[in-house]
């Protein structure tokens, strides 16, 4: 059986990951694995976190090689604030998914990096935006990504309904994140989750043995 | 296009890319396929039945190459059937040779199921050659994207209405993401009273939320 995923090929530090990122009523989502490999088979980090904010309601996931989206993330960050100073309001969430698109895009040729860019804004409220590899941009109710999300279309096809309450989306999400980590050899560690409201944002991580169990576990 | 080498599909090798699954319940077992069998991009046979009966209460699901997957589940078959005239009840050792037979050939993937009269109940899966007994089984390409999925959802103890529709969600899930898979859904239901083959045609499948 073949694996599909890019990061495989992937040198250096890779995110082998499951991100995902979902829109309930009245907010988003956005959660991730902690485990940072090499070549898929030493783990060179537990614990990482890959859900970096990138604005006060703007949180980007990403997936691919580590040392690229660092990168990408840092200068879209450093973009963001200057773009909101100027614009004097916060900005919108499509605003931070374009700056990470055009590098992307931009760049295409060197870097290996997708994204998940999530957040909340006053003209359109909670939102979800994936930038792939290439510097596609789209926008969608419920989006997963990294090598372990191929084992978990089916289970966000089937479980995902659109404006959901925050506690069951919290928990679709989780359960989303535990069945991932328990198929993909490299995504583990601990599930971060991260709750964007209008009113603010709450981390939730929740530690490997505390993550809800399966029928074979 | 420039080159003269003519379309893929003649020179491509004609695969199942597919998916498959077979569960347990009380009483008997449920395999389910999708129906699609591609040669590199191009879809050959859209309403191919993966499912093949190596015997009256034995059935395999098929996955890999087409050729291959086929002529393995009529030599079983053959096998099977020559043994059974002398001995009505197939002892669970001969079935587990012709298993064994399937591996020295190091082809593909199977899944078995096998329902055996007063014997034994099961789903077996072959996987290069290691045999396993499990609840449930799924394989091919469309698996993936439903481990999760299947993980979740499996419960021990469900009877065979809450099986076939566990089957038939499976297939409809990993059929709307995996390339390789499609078509319609096959279910092959065996217990007690006997085999019971159905199809479910595209538009009669589950549905969800972005569809």
């Amino acid at each position: 059986m073949e694996k599909r995923c890019t990061d495989s090929q992937v040198k250096g530090v890779s995110t082998g990951t499951t991100i995902l990122a979902a829109t309930f009523d009245g907010g988003v989502v956005i959660g991730s694995d902690s485990r940072a490999s090499i070549g898929g088979e030493y783990v060179s980090s537990k614990t990482i976190n890959k859900v970096i904010q990138v604005h006060d309601r703007i949180f980007s996931c990403m997936a691919g090689s580590l040392a690229d989206a660092q990168a990408v993330t840092k200068a879209a960050k450093f973009h963001l604030s200057f773009h909101s100073v100027q614009m004097e309001t916060p900005p919108l969430v499509i605003a931070a998914a374009s700056v990470l698109k055009e590098l992307c895009y931009k760049n295409k040729d060197e870097l290996q990096a997708g994204f998940i860019t999530a957040g909340w804004d006053r003209k359109k409220g909670p939102q979800v935006y994936v930038v792939s590899l290439g510097g596609m941009l789209i926008s969608q109710p419920v989006t997963i990504g990294g090598s372990g999300s191929t084992y978990i279309y089916g289970y966000v096809d089937a479980k995902y309904k659109p404006n959901m309450s925050k506690e069951e989306c919290l928990q679709f999400a989780t359960n989303a994140l535990a069945l991932a980590m328990g198929r993909d050899n490299v995504s583990g560690g601990v599930a971060h989750l991260v709750v964007v409201t209008e009113t603010g944002v709450e981390h939730v991580v929740v530690p490997g043995d505390k993550l809800p169990k399966f029928h074979n576990e | 296009m420039l080159e003269e080498t003519g379309p893929e599909w003649l020179s491509e090798e004609v695969k199942t890319g597919t998916t498959i699954i077979a569960i347990e319940f009380d009483g008997g077992v449920v395999l389910g396929s999708d129906s699609r069998v591609s040669a590199g991009s191009s879809v050959v046979n859209r309403v191919m039945n993966k499912l093949s009966p190596l015997h009256d209460k034995i059935y395999c699901a098929l996955s890999g190459s087409a050729a291959d997957a086929q002529t393995i589940a009529e030599m079983v078959n053959y096998q099977l059937d020559v043994h059974s005239q002398k001995i009505h009840l197939i002892p669970f050792f001969l079935f587990l040779q012709s298993l064994h037979f399937i591996y020295y050939m190091s082809l593909n993937r199977h899944l078995f199921n096998g329902n055996l009269i007063g014997w034994q109940t099961g789903v077996f899966a072959t996987l290069n050659g290691l045999l396993t007994r499990q609840p449930f089984a799924v394989g091919g390409s469309g698996s993936s994207y439903v481990y999760g999925f299947v993980d979740a959802e499996y419960r021990k103890g469900m009877n065979k209405e809450e099986c076939q529709q566990f089957v038939v969600n499976t297939l409809s899930l990993a059929m709307n993401r995996d390339g390789s898979s499609g078509g319609v859904a096959y279910i092959v239901s065996i217990d007690e009273h006997g085999t019971e083959e159905k199809v479910i045609l595209g538009n009669d499948l589950p549905t969800f939320f972005d569809q």
